[in-house]
């Protein structure tokens, strides 16, 4: 066994048994057991666990309004709600899914708890506005689902105008308590910048940070430079509808095709919001389970930051068949075949790792599958849109729908729930049970193609999307979507109920049970309140540095 | 680092706190600066979003934009100019006696920049009420005769809403200046910790940025 | 072969020259995605095979890319991006470039209804009658929200925005009746905004024009739209588009903004309307229902006391469809009734 600290962190039982500083440094679970210590709390863990529970809940709200949406598709003509109904919730189940799940699941939660570990920092730069940035959310999110309650929105969730701004249903709450939470995402972004910038440990270079800081870091770019473009938009739409500006209004001159340079100007980019961190994780979990320092580390670093510039240069390609002028379409599909190489890079470095490595087939390697499948497929119809030819049939039908569920969202949940099971001991110091965490794996990534695999076809048929009824040659296959979508539904199921069931009975995890070399690891599991005890971590290697002896022969390159 | 500045009269002003969580005071001063820069970068995109609709909207009216800023009232804006350019001069006076702990010093410049705020404001009023008056108001609620071309009253919606939210800033502004201020007057600024004063005054030199932007586009050009 | 590939995609037949060209890219795209993605899979799954873990605790060389390997990693799929790319574009340039002999055809999107004018010729609602092997031009334009007309068959796909027109153009390759689908969310009924291309053969196409110019009204296109998904108010604006062209409203009366003997109806509705007695009304239901029962009650300044009363002469719901008809010519940017070739600039290109 290697002398240095951090290899003996590294490993299994190298750790000073938790219970032998039990009564002077209790986890951060512990520490501290009123409500008001939880609600109160500045420790970056705990907001992060207040953000795991809210996320979850609105995941289960986004997901109860798919579900009805997806019954409703189930015969041609009305199933179980009527069109205004229906409408609404297509639009909810946007906004919740957008808004309050995908864009704060994997920063708020694994940004926040992760971040500070893998910088070897006790905290976040700003623990107060990270506290704050939650409870923006919240407000947001209360506003939000207020105006939901009380006569909810059809718009569908990209809000265009004029029909934003005519609808008698009620966009103002929802429009205004999203530009709230976009302040909640702004504060996260600027937070986990500077972070990054002044707290990392001293030996940890920017080319020795994990690859999820690297991730998160570009991520919180565009979260800061794109959100307030959103607030604005929003802002304004809501006032049209409240007082008639006539901004975006055709009859007073006003442009509707503005409205969306500006709104997919932020949603653009808001797709890597999603999406980078996604990626992020799963450079952790291919490296921790191959045991393999990552294939092409700087290529992988950079092309997360390549997404995150090309992206804010990329938004005309979802408007090539709304009166764009020809030579703009063309600028715009050349900026989005770059964003397909940056992500091709990654594939290819994340199979490259697992290249002479030692893997392991756990529960988040299984959702590593998974996740590489649906980036292929997803990014891979991604371009196909670029080609701007091909999107013109494509364009707002069910194509489209399939598309970004396979790449926004079915990378994200891969990496949301791969990286919930590979730092569940880290969180809880608890396990799961390894058993289920593959059933319900394989369930998921099964159901999530049984609910899309159809709705690309239908896509190629020529369904438009946010259609209440369709024309009957549709149904097989909008019946094969509504059954994948139960099948996914019940995955979640499972592992709701084993994660649960694992959290007040699981046997205590190991500081290390997965033997991983990842920053995060060297120090207890559940964390200290900061993080570390004692002399902190040395940093002499880079993440995921596997080989032994320490200083081997670095072989050629290949 | 080490130079011992100035005390002012009525005593050493206090050490600043070193959060548990940081390694050094510089870095602490350092992280707090990035933070603000960050924050002004997201300020000028929420202003950006406003610029990019003024100039899709002057490309497309030019007869009505052209007439709409000819409308403004030059003299007014002008005035507001310098009043609002001379206040970012003494909030940066601020930071300078701020280093040297002399915080009598700070709290005077603060003062004067919240005076000249408050007259921009008060000129803005003028500048607001007129409009009121003679009803060039954003969008349907446009009645104002002597101009009536297509897109007037988009124009005047973009007028409302940048002035608007710049003020808005404004009155952000003025409210975290004088809490600065009082935090000057308990004597609590050094070389050592002068953040807060720096920062309000970093704060205070976007809203000057913004309106030198919002001058020439909506009364010169 | 296509066929075949037609069937394993799901694509609806083809009957348009674009639809050829987007379907060839559409197959090359689609192999390309599945022999890279198999190449990557079959990779990855022979890796995670072979390098499978033997040990706990085992530890691994430390593999890093040459830069050669980087490079194949950038080339690689940048050649085949900017391959689609090159054959995606070309084709779009084709798509936003009608050719210059084409035919025109109007076309505004309404909730939830689409409307087909010919420069000269008939109106349609919701079927739109076109050549075979011919270029057609559509010029979009809506009335209230944006829509977006969409042929699955000839895979054309062009939003129509309120306030400005748009266009697209196609060549329909064969004899048929092809279903035009809204796919731009606009509201409760955006599911129901169906229409129907019927594309004729070419003798077929003149006998439907001769019928249509000499056709007794019955047989006209105007009669025979299925007026059945239109809402009910623009249900009425149609009314009363013939009840004011049968009444004889449209001698004294325009809607094209020009004023006549009397007023023009265009953007009448709403607005604030100075009388000979310098009295301000804004033109509300009530005033217009006055107007036409009591004309010589309010007279708008510069224009004479000439209007009949038409009390007695409209029933209750007629003189309502009228008012309908009149606050449907509410836009001014947007030209309404029988298609008279309307005046436009052609578009850019």
């Amino acid at each position: 066994m290697s002398p240095s600290p951090s290899s003996i962190a590294a490993e299994p039982g190298a750790v000073p048994a938790p219970d032998s500083h039990h009564e002077h440094h209790p986890s951060y679970l512990i520490d501290g057991t009123t409500v008001k210590s939880w609600l109160l709390s500045l420790d970056h863990k705990r907001i992060g666990l207040m953000y795991l529970f809210w996320v979850l809940l609105f995941f289960l709200v986004g997901g109860i309004y798919a579900l009805v949406v997806r019954l409703e598709l189930l015969t041609p003509g009305p199933t179980i709600i009527d069109a205004m109904t229906y409408n609404r919730a297509f639009t909810m189940h946007g906004v919740v899914m957008i808004f309050l799940f995908m864009i704060p699941a994997i920063p708020g939660v694994f940004g926040n708890f992760m971040l500070p570990l893998m910088l070897g920092a006790k905290d976040v730069a700003f623990p107060r506005l990270n506290l704050a940035s939650l409870y923006i959310l919240l407000t947001g999110a209360i506003i939000a689902i207020w105006g939901m309650i009380n006569g909810g929105m059809d718009t569908g969730w990209t809000f265009y105008t004029p029909y934003s701004t005519q609808t008698t249903t009620t966009v103002a709450p929802i429009l205004f308590g999203a530009f709230i939470i976009g302040f909640s995402s702004i504060a996260t972004g600027i937070n986990f910048i500077v972070t990054t910038h002044t707290m990392r440990a001293p030996g940890i270079t920017w080319f020795k940070m994990p690859l999820f800081v690297w991730a998160m870091y570009a991520t919180s770019c565009i979260q800061v430079l794109a959100t307030p473009v959103l607030g604005l938009v929003l802002l304004l739409v809501v006032g049209e509808n409240l007082f008639n500006f006539g901004i975006f209004d055709p009859s007073r001159g006003g442009d509707p095709v503005l409205f969306q340079h500006l709104f997919w100007f932020y949603s653009h980019p808001a797709v890597y919001i999603m999406v980078l961190p996604a990626f992020g994780v799963m450079s952790e979990v291919v490296s921790a389970f191959s045991r393999k320092n990552i294939f092409g580390y700087r290529a992988i670093a950079f092309s997360s930051l390549g997404i995150a510039f090309v992206g804010f240069f990329a938004w005309g390609h979802h408007m090539f068949v709304s009166g764009q002028s020809t030579f703009d379409a063309g600028v715009f599909a050349v900026l989005t075949m770059l964003v397909g190489v940056f992500t091709a890079i990654k594939v290819f470095n994340w199979v490259g790792t697992v290249y002479k490595g030692a893997v392991d087939f756990k529960t988040p390697f299984a959702y590593f599958c998974g996740f590489l499948y649906f980036t292929v497929f997803g990014g891979m119809t991604g371009v196909a849109f670029g080609t701007a030819s091909l999107d013109v049939p494509w364009h707002d039908t069910y194509f489209v729908v399939a598309h970004f569920h396979f790449i926004m969202v079915g990378a994200t949940i891969m990496a949301f729930m791969a990286a919930l099971h590979y730092w569940f001991p880290k969180m809880f110091g608890k396990m799961y049970h390894e058993g289920w965490g593959l059933v319900s794996a394989a369930l998921i990534i099964l159901g999530f193609n049984a609910t899309f695999i159809p709705q690309f076809l239908l896509g190629n048929m020529g369904m438009p999307r946010r259609y209440y009824e369709y024309p009957e040659r549709f149904q097989n296959l909008n019946v094969a979507s509504t059954a994948g979508a139960s099948l996914l539904a019940f995955g979640f199921v499972i592992a709701a109920v084993y994660l649960t069931y694992a959290l007040i009975y699981g046997r205590r995890a190991s500081a290390n049970p997965w033997r991983s070399r990842g920053y995060e690891w060297l120090t207890e599991s559940p964390p200290p309140t900061h993080n570390f005890v004692g002399p902190q971590p040395t940093y002499d290697e880079e993440p995921h540095f596997y080989v032994e002896p320490k200083k081997a022969e670095v072989p050629d390159a290949v | 680092m080490q130079s011992n500045p100035t005390a002012d009269a009525v005593g050493a002003p206090p050490p600043p706190k070193l959060a548990m969580h940081f390694a050094s005071l510089e870095v602490q001063h350092h992280a707090a600066r990035l933070g603000m820069w960050l924050f002004l970068a997201t300020e000028i995109l929420l202003f950006a979003g406003l610029f990019t609709l003024y100039a899709g909207y002057r490309f497309l009216f030019p007869e009505a934009w052209a007439a709409g800023s000819r409308s403004l009232d030059l003299t007014m804006g002008t005035i507001n100019t310098i009043v609002l350019i001379t206040s970012s001069f003494t909030a940066a006076m601020a930071v300078h006696y701020a280093k040297e702990a002399k915080n009598k010093m700070v709290v005077l410049m603060f003062v004067l920049t919240l005076a000249m705020a408050g007259a921009f404001l008060v000129i803005k009023g003028f500048e607001y009420s007129h409009k009121l008056h003679v009803g060039a108001l954003p969008g349907f609620r446009y009645h104002y005769d002597a101009i009536q071309l297509p897109g007037a009253p988009l124009f005047f919606t973009v007028y409302w809403l940048s002035t608007g939210l710049h003020a808005f800033h404004v009155i952000v502004g003025m409210c975290v200046l004088a809490w600065i201020t009082t935090k000057a007057a308990k004597n609590q600024f050094s070389y050592h910790n002068y953040t807060a004063v720096e920062l309000g005054s970093m704060y205070w030199h976007l809203v000057d940025l913004v309106w030198i932007f919002l001058f020439p586009m909506l009364y010169l050009v | 072969m296509n066929e075949l590939l037609n069937d394993i995609l799901f694509l609806p037949e083809r009957a348009s020259t674009f639809a050829d060209r987007v379907d060839t890219l559409h197959y090359f795209v689609v192999g390309v995605t599945m022999v890279a993605s198999l190449a990557v899979g079959t990779a990855a799954l022979f890796f995670f095979f072979r390098y499978r873990r033997r040990k706990p605790a085992q530890t691994t060389e430390y593999v890093v890319p040459s830069v050669k390997t980087e490079f194949l990693f950038v080339s690689l799929p940048l050649i085949f991006f900017l391959t689609w790319f090159a054959i995606g574009y070309r084709d779009f340039v084709f798509y936003t470039t009608p050719p210059k002999d084409a035919m025109d055809v109007y076309v505004m999107g309404k909730q939830w209804m689409w409307k087909f004018s010919y420069p000269e010729g008939p109106n349609g609602v919701n079927v739109l009658h076109v050549p075979a092997n011919r270029p057609v031009r559509l010029l979009l334009t809506s009335r209230d929200v944006i829509h977006s007309f969409f042929v699955p068959s000839f895979r054309i796909k062009m939003d129509a925005l309120p306030g400005r027109y748009t266009q697209t153009w196609f060549e329909a390759t064969k004899p048929g009746t092809y279903q035009i689908l809204c796919t731009e969310y606009c509201g409760l009924s955006h599911s129901k905004m169906l229409g129907e291309v019927v594309v004729l053969s070419a003798e077929d196409w003149d006998n439907w024009v001769k019928e249509q110019r000499q056709g007794k009204l019955p047989n006209r296109q105007d009669a025979l739209a299925d007026l059945s998904l239109v809402p009910h108010s623009a249900r009425m604006a149609e009314q009363g588009q013939a009840l004011a062209a049968n009444q004889g409203c449209f001698k004294c009366h325009t809607v094209n903004g020009e004023p006549h003997i009397g007023p023009t109806f265009l953007g009448m509705y709403g607005r604030l309307e100075t009388m000979q007695t310098g009295q301000k009304i804004l033109v509300d239901e009530a005033f217009i229902t006055q107007s036409m029962m009591d004309p010589g009650a309010y007279i708008l300044a510069g224009f004479p006391n000439v209007m009949p009363t038409y009390q007695g002469k409209l029933t209750g719901p007629q003189s309502a469809a009228i008012v309908e008809y009149i606050k449907s010519l509410r836009t001014p940017d947007i030209r309404t009734g029988a298609s008279r070739g309307p005046v436009y600039e052609p578009l850019s290109q």
